[in-house]
């Protein structure tokens, strides 16, 4: 109970921070649709996209905003040191990291919601034909991104070079939830969507989400130690 | 379940980054009311040992012991007990007064959370400011709230770096008072200062580092700007020694 509470305090907090800067929201969205603008015009000729890039543009516009998104959120709580004021408090650890993951997780599916219509207009990508799968692959497939960033942000927060060590450390780690929602996603939009294939891919997504969070949860703690 | 202490021993600490040596087997021990200053110019590695204290770092050779407990023993028990004024004053700055006080005693699990915020805006001269967020305060405002988010939890151990930086004077001489009544509720205070000025009278010892080494404990009378001046010129000889507090040392004021 303990831990629920002292999580939701820290992605309220967040959301709050978020909701009165608008900040990180605002370049990250600004940053994903510029990606995808860039895309539009290298990769769609005479109104006709090359095939399966839509599903290969949403996610990579996702990686890079949500790198976007967890440097400054860390950046953030470095700025007045408040990291640290978290760690000092008595509240569990593991439920700080759960918290902080949480305000990452609604910053890039509110980035989301600009970006997949965007994608899917630019691409002429029926990313809806199947509502309840495609929710699946962004929400399994950014929880994934977002669980191993969130630690790796929070690990490198004091590190100099963070910016370029963030994406450095990240991407290798994350590439089979990018490939996994990549393959998921050019699945569904198939002209005839192949749902079980999508299925697949969400299940492997899923597991990486098991692993991923549950090796942040256990190292979170000895890794913020100094 | 509560955990409680009477002292803080540092025994023989050390901390190294990489091979630049922060500090360098510190020794000594702070009592239930008293207030001991960690004095030393800067680099000193007065900070280090504040973040050793807190437990943000650990040390790289030598133990703390609060009470009959090291950090790792008594893990988030200790951790309700200890509060830092560090000098990144810990506040979100695009948070309220208010908002960021509710926010760090609802963490530490404070009872009543927002009338314990509400306290401790009115100590901090801040209750007609509580809702403004905290980019609009100045440093001393700053400073001041950042000292009621320190207490908030009624720590027992209570570590301030730099604690009147950005101060004016009465808002100096309020702290001054505050330190004095939480010595007189007999917690623990550890002070790392360059205000020897004010300092001067409040503190019981202090602790003077130079080079990450301790290089006296000072009881002494006398003008504490001048006692300082002799420990870091004899500090400055080769040979100088750690100095334990003596046996017989007069109770904290």
């Amino acid at each position: 109970m303990m831990f629920l509470r002292v999580a939701w305090l820290v992605m309220r907090k967040d959301l709050t921070v978020e909701v009165r800067s608008r900040e990180v929201l605002y370049t990250t969205a600004f940053f994903a649709v510029s990606c995808v603008l860039v895309f539009a015009f290298a990769l769609v000729r005479e109104g006709r996209p090359l095939e399966d890039a839509a599903a290969g543009i949403l996610w990579i516009a996702i990686a890079f905003a949500g790198t976007l998104a967890l440097g400054r959120t860390f950046e953030r709580e470095r700025h007045a040191e408040t990291l640290r004021a978290l760690m000092l408090a008595p509240a569990s650890r593991p439920a700080i990291y759960v918290g902080k993951l949480l305000g990452i997780l609604a910053l890039l599916a509110a980035v989301e919601v600009v970006l997949v219509p965007l994608v899917g207009l630019l691409f002429h990508a029926a990313f809806l034909s199947r509502p309840v799968l495609m929710i699946a692959l962004l929400v399994t497939g950014t929880g994934g991104f977002a669980a191993v960033g969130t630690l790796f942000a929070a690990m490198l927060v004091r590190a100099r070079s963070r910016d370029v060590l963030l994406p450095v450390l990240l991407y290798p780690i994350t590439i089979p939830v990018i490939i996994a929602g990549v393959r998921g996603t050019a699945a569904l939009l198939q002209p005839v969507p192949d749902a079980e294939v999508a299925r697949m891919w969400i299940a492997l997504l899923a597991f990486f989400d098991i692993v991923f969070v549950t090796l942040s949860l256990w190292t979170f703690e000895p890794l913020m130690t100094e | 379940m509560t955990f409680d202490f009477d002292q803080v021993a540092v025994r023989d600490v050390s901390r190294h980054y990489g091979r630049r040596r922060a500090l360098s087997h510190i020794t000594f021990t702070c009592r239930a009311g008293e207030i001991l200053g960690l004095l030393g110019p800067n680099g000193a590695g007065k900070s280090t040992l504040l973040s050793i204290l807190a437990t943000l770092l650990t040390p790289s050779a030598g133990e703390i012991r609060y009470g009959d407990r090291t950090a790792n023993e008594a893990g988030p028990l200790l951790r309700a007990r200890l509060g830092l004024l560090a000098h990144d004053l810990h506040l979100y700055p695009e948070l309220t007064a208010r908002e960021n006080l509710e926010f760090f005693a609802r963490l530490h699990g404070v009872a009543d959370a927002r009338a314990r915020a509400a306290e401790g805006l009115e100590r901090a001269g801040l209750a007609s400011r509580a809702n403004d967020i905290v980019t609009g305060f100045s440093r001393g405002m700053r400073q001041r709230l950042a000292l009621e988010r320190a207490l908030l939890h009624d720590p027992r151990l209570l570590l301030l770096d730099e604690p009147f930086t950005g101060l004016d004077d009465a808002s100096a001489a309020a702290l001054v008072t505050r330190l004095r009544e939480l010595r007189a509720e007999r917690r623990l205070v550890v002070a790392a200062t360059h205000d020897l000025d004010v300092a001067d009278g409040l503190l019981d010892r202090a602790a003077v580092l130079r080079d990450g080494r301790l290089i006296a404990i000072d009881e002494g009378h006398g003008p504490l700007r001048e006692r300082y001046r002799a420990h870091i010129a004899r500090g400055a000889l080769p040979g100088a020694q750690s100095l334990e507090p003596r046996a017989e040392s007069p109770e904290p004021r």
